[in-house]
């Protein structure tokens, strides 16, 4: 701001340049971002759909010219029972279980954060905060470790506490123990997230709002049920859509767990069934017919999520 | 009476919170406690819960850095370069997208909009069969570029969005009166905006940060050559090995790839929550 008062602005001009060049400065400003994703997402999808109408194995990437042939990929795909539909199911069940557990798990400890005094909120505060950041990777490693076969901590204390010999005991070979630990690491990962959005949430609720329905009688529960939870619905509605795609989204838990000692077959999710289809088996075609079904299936779960996020931006 | 009541329940309470802390920071505690203990301490029958002077060993990071199965230089190497890359890569490009959709007026502007944030929601696990297939033919497996480019394209979006929220935070009003004293629009710009956005680029540019430096999924695909792994794919390597996992080694590569992720994620976890709830209450 060199110039003063004294000598005056001509804004008439500058207003004028200022709206011719509007037309095309914008899209100046974004041609970076679009060259990016149109090379880098838009190519991709599209080829991604362009290769689930193809035969494209093993041999395509030797250079063999690939056949187009329809819906056959998808036709494989959705028949296949005991491939697709099963892995299918199991993602689901496992996301819908993953989704409860966490949403229940946040919101209690938001609402023990709300009870505690401040030390121990700080207290609280450390330890979500540490497991919030931890790297997905780093956690699945840990908590594999805790759960170790010979050595995990898991078997040292039960041994301990039951006299029965627990080393040795594997149990990530047990499909249902297996989910038991993946959803701990998720759980344990995903509900700091939760608990500080709707902590903060809750922080809003008037207090004196509270008081008056503690003055006539209303029990704890019921101020929760008739006055928290309202006030928080937006949260919970977003919080839970988001779950929902991470929660199914889920790979390098499940892939890192099968690696230390799960039973491939029977605990791929999408992600994982999707790399093992293409890249392990080489049925390159197929495993882009069931990603194209899988992008489907979450753009149909995120549209609320983002028509929601589009409302609230235009106020 | 009551008195007694509500102390009971204070007690309780704070009993529940220490339990809440317990479960939470465990693993990370355990993991830090494992890298340190020798291998006669975690492979026994008599665990060790604290690294205490006597058995303290720095053995463990030791294998990890000088006998892992994939080299450890090139894989920290790896990992700073395409993490650096991508960081200011979708710092400076979206930081001018963001300004586009901030401060002008435009047909299609909204269109934009809904596209980045529709793109956002598609799942990168969907995507590595056609990635794979385009990086390959572009001669790019195993190359830093390949990997940059797409963690670029995946962070893009979100950071778009959140620089977004960050310059609709500056209000237009202080360039016009800068404009009105006479400065040029880039100029006003420059000096009034732009310095007041230092923290929300910070901010940004730390999240782009955490997810290059612990992306898997791609990485696994593109990066299969050992010396072109990244830390994730390096630490992965530690859990083929057909004979017993060397566990105080994992710990301690896994502390190594945790240690810069959890530093800034600590920086800037304030900003975490606060969007989602500001638009949230009572909606």
């Amino acid at each position: 701001m060199s110039s003063t008062l004294l000598d005056p602005p001509a804004p008439p001009r500058q207003l004028i340049r200022q709206k011719r060049r509007r037309s095309y400065l914008p899209w100046l400003l974004l041609s970076a971002t679009m060259v990016i994703l149109g090379v880098m997402t838009g190519y991709p999808v599209v080829r991604l759909l362009v290769m689930s109408f193809q035969e494209y194995e093993r041999a395509q990437l030797m250079g063999v010219p690939a056949e187009w042939v329809g819906f056959d990929n998808y036709a494989a795909v959705l028949t296949d029972v005991e491939g697709f539909w099963t892995v299918f199911a199991r993602s689901f069940a496992l996301m819908i279980v993953l989704v409860v557990i966490t949403m229940v798990l946040g919101m209690l400890v938001a609402l023990l954060m709300i009870r505690v005094g401040k030390r121990m909120r700080l207290l609280m505060s450390v330890g979500l905060l540490l497991a919030w950041a931890m790297p997905t990777l780093a956690a699945t490693t840990v908590w594999g470790w805790v759960f170790d076969t010979q050595y995990g901590v898991v078997n040292n204390l039960l041994t301990a506490i039951t006299g029965d010999r627990w080393f040795g005991y594997s149990w990530l070979i047990n499909p249902l123990s297996f989910f038991v630990i993946l959803t701990c690491i998720v759980v344990w990962g995903a509900v700091p997230f939760v608990a500080f959005t709707l902590y903060a949430g809750l922080t809003q609720v008037p207090e004196e709002v509270m008081e008056a329905a503690q003055l006539d009688g209303a029990s704890a529960f019921q101020r929760f049920r008739l006055i928290q939870v309202p006030y928080v619905r937006g949260i919970i509605t977003v919080l839970v859509v988001l779950s929902m795609i991470w929660d199914l989204k889920v790979f390098t838990q499940v892939f890192v767990l099968q690696d230390i000692g799960g039973d491939r077959e029977l605990t791929n999710t999408i992600g994982v069934y999707i790399y093992q289809t293409g890249m392990a088996q080489g049925h390159y075609g197929m495993a882009s017919a069931i990603g194209v079904i899988f992008v489907v299936v979450m753009l149909t779960i995120a549209y609320p999520y983002v028509r929601r996020t589009l409302r609230e931006d235009e106020q | 009476m009551i008195k007694i009541r509500k102390r009971l329940a204070d007690t309780g309470f704070g009993v529940l919170a220490l339990v809440v802390f317990a479960v939470a920071a465990f693993p990370v505690y355990w993991m830090v406690s494992t890298s340190f203990l020798p291998n006669n301490r975690i492979r026994g029958e008599n665990l060790a819960f604290f690294p205490t002077p006597d058995v303290f060993t720095l053995d463990n990071y030791r294998t990890a850095m000088f006998n892992a199965r994939a080299p450890f230089p090139p894989a920290v190497l790896n990992s700073i370069s395409v993490t650096f890359l991508t960081l200011v890569i979708a710092l400076v490009v979206g930081f001018v997208a963001a300004l586009a959709l901030t401060r002008f007026q435009f047909k299609g502007r909204r269109t934009f909009i809904v596209l980045i944030l529709v793109v956002q929601m598609i799942p990168g696990e969907a995507m590595i069969i056609s990635m794979y297939r385009i990086i390959d033919g572009w001669q790019l497996l195993n190359t830093i570029i390949g990997l940059t480019l797409v963690y670029a394209a995946g962070v893009l979006p979100f950071t778009i969005w959140t620089l977004r929220g960050f310059v609709n935070g500056v209000p237009k009003e202080l360039e016009e009166a800068a404009m009105i004293d006479g400065c040029s629009p880039a100029g006003a710009f420059w000096r009034v905006t732009f310095p007041l956005l230092a923290p929300g680029l910070v901010a940004t540019g730390v999240f782009a940060f955490i997810q290059a430096w612990n992306e898997f999924v791609t990485a696994l695909v593109i990066m299969q050559r050992p010396d072109a792994m990244t830390l994730t794919l390096w630490l992965r390597t530690f859990l083929q090995a057909t004979q017993a996992t060397n566990w105080g080694a994992v710990m301690a590569g896994s502390v190594l790839i945790a240690i810069p992720a959890v530093v800034f994620f600590l920086i800037v976890q304030g900003r975490m929550t606060g969007g989602l709830v500001s638009g949230a209450v009572k909606g």
